[in-house]
């Protein structure tokens, strides 16, 4: 498995009038071929983690790391210009409610055309065939209806789909999903996921699937990092997640009511200071290593 | 409406809607149900499907309904009285929305208690903040200077204060991290044994609402389509489609 994406030593920083605030301490991680869950509280610095490798930390917030290497070139070293070609072409985002990410004032068809004609250079009637063939492979039954749709008219999973389609039309190679189903409804969920599985898998790309919920990170993903106050506390497989030995991982995932295993009371996670204290845990995969 | 009556909160044949005429939507049909005082019964159901409607009829905040809605064995009109309120209270979903930025937790606990005439305030904050598990320290903080799960304790507080019996609960848990949700779950089952409490909860969450009630209903396009008891819940033993659905999304999402 050869590497996408290498981010080393990353640390995001806020000054504050109390000194400065580091939110991301240090990490480091490689993304292949994969679904790689980050997870985390609220807080934990996981959403930021997903800014930092696009470069979207706004001022006063500072970005520090070794490198953010995307196919050999140091995404820190490059031009603000050169890094608007790598958004949405190499590296694009979904985040989690598409009624905040669509423009509210332009049909869905145009939006996503637009997304194309930026990074692929086509004329207008190719970018419409495209874009409904998109329109139909995340699984919209009338394609024709929804692009002359405006996002108002659509419910929170068409959304969702529509925002799928518009990333992966200029066909990156990297997809980062910031809670892209948590503001839909269980049902919905399974099928936004399915969607969005079938086709990063289909394209070969790798996936940073960034969420809160535990369930689904290990139901969607291949390797997860946890992230604690900024640091990433324990990295497995996800499908071994339940074998976690972090006593923060292991306090999640007490925490969670189950259907099939009633308790009177429900655990509650005791944090602990030393917790804050540990060094970063490296989630990183060596070229041609397989996780473990 | 305070003397102890056989029903906590009854519904039958409710209809809520929404507009008139050709605007007209019709957001709960026909649902009934009973909840015996002291017991929890919950609503579980996508967003749209009317859940917190029907919480919303109950306390009057959604006017335009037809049908028999009785709390603690008195029939709701059109008005509800000071003695309604005080007898039945709600807690919001969104702790970040609900509470008021501009008033200390202090200010949001004394209002409740002036409103409805309660004496002694000082003493009445000061236990209920112990009995939310909140430092006295908390008292005269804003609610900016919580974070989501103190707020939604705060909220809570906000609702027992004037020690209400029934508890409508929208979603109580569904903006807080999995970690804060365990507290405020076990804080609001250990609050039910300690004051006999009717808790009537809305939830997304199957597991949530197996967690705290013993009889759900499961609402699908404003309709209560299959009401059952928790242990069929656990056994996964539904028989409507709609149900058997939503079983399957919240169990498949583990992988074990």
């Amino acid at each position: 498995m050869s590497n996408l994406l290498e981010v080393q030593n990353l640390s995001v920083k806020f000054p504050t009038r109390n000194g400065i605030f580091e939110a991301v301490r240090n990490i480091s991680f490689s993304l292949g071929r994969e679904r790689l869950g980050i997870v985390g509280e609220s807080g934990s610095g996981k959403s930021l983690t997903g800014r930092a490798i696009l470069r979207l930390i706004k001022k006063p917030g500072i970005l520090e790391a070794d490198h953010i290497t995307l196919e050999g070139t140091n995404l820190l070293q490059i031009s603000k210009k050169a890094m608007r070609r790598v958004r949405g072409h190499k590296i694009s985002m979904i985040m989690q409610d598409p009624k905040f990410s669509l423009n509210p004032v332009m049909r869905i068809g145009d939006q996503i055309s637009e997304a194309y004609r930026l990074h692929a250079r086509a004329s207008k009637k190719d970018a419409r065939k495209k874009t409904l063939d998109m329109l139909e492979k995340v699984l919209i039954r009338d394609p024709e209806r929804v692009f002359r749709s405006y996002p108002h008219e659509m419910s929170g999973g068409m959304g969702q789909r529509i925002m799928i389609a518009m990333m992966l039309i200029p066909d990156p190679k990297i997809l980062i999903a910031d809670e892209p189903t948590s503001a839909l409804d269980v049902t919905v969920q399974k099928e936004v996921l399915e969607i969005m599985d079938d086709l990063v898998r289909e394209r070969g790309m790798g996936l940073i699937f960034i969420s809160h919920d535990l369930n689904v990170v290990s139901a969607f993903c291949d390797r997860v990092l946890i992230l604690y106050a900024g640091r990433i506390v324990e990295t497995c497989r996800a499908d071994r997640l339940h074998e976690a030995k972090h006593p923060y991982t292991i306090g999640l995932l007490n925490s969670i009511p189950r259907l099939e295993q009633p308790v009177e009371h429900l655990q509650v996670l005791q944090r602990d200071t030393a917790w804050n204290l540990e060094p970063s845990v490296s989630g990183v995969v060596a070229d041609g290593e397989t996780p473990s | 409406m305070t003397e102890k009556t056989e029903t906590g909160i009854e519904l039958d044949q409710v209809n809520i809607w929404f507009g008139e005429d050709e605007q007209r939507v019709d957001a709960v049909i026909n649902a009934g149900f009973a909840v015996p005082p002291g017991g929890s019964f919950g609503l579980v159901g996508e967003s749209g499907s009317g859940k917190s409607t029907i919480l919303r009829a109950i306390t009057g905040l959604a006017p335009t309904w037809s049908g028999n809605i009785s709390v603690l064995g008195n029939r709701l009109g059109e008005k509800r009285d000071k003695e309604f309120y005080r007898a039945v209270q709600m807690v919001f979903q969104d702790p970040y929305a609900s509470l008021h930025p501009r008033q200390t937790v202090d200010h949001v606990l004394s209002e409740a208690l002036h409103l409805h005439g309660f004496d002694n305030p000082d003493k009445r904050i000061a236990q209920i903040l112990d009995d939310v598990g909140l430092k006295q320290s908390f008292r005269f903080r804003w609610p900016h200077q919580l974070s989501g799960g103190q707020r939604q304790r705060v909220a809570i507080a906000r609702a027992l204060i004037i020690e209400p019996s029934i508890l409508l609960l929208d979603e109580p848990t569904s903006a807080l991290d999995v970690s804060v949700q365990a507290e405020i779950l076990n804080l609001l089952k250990r609050l039910q044994s300690e004051r006999d409490l009717t808790y009537l909860m809305v939830s997304h969450d199957l597991a949530v609402v197996s967690h705290m009630c013993s009889e759900i209903g499961v609402m699908n396009q404003g309709e209560i389509v299959e009401m059952l008891d928790v242990a069929a819940l656990r056994a996964l033993e539904a028989s409507h489609p709609y149900t058997k659905q939503l079983l399957d999304a919240s169990v498949q999402k583990r992988r074990e």
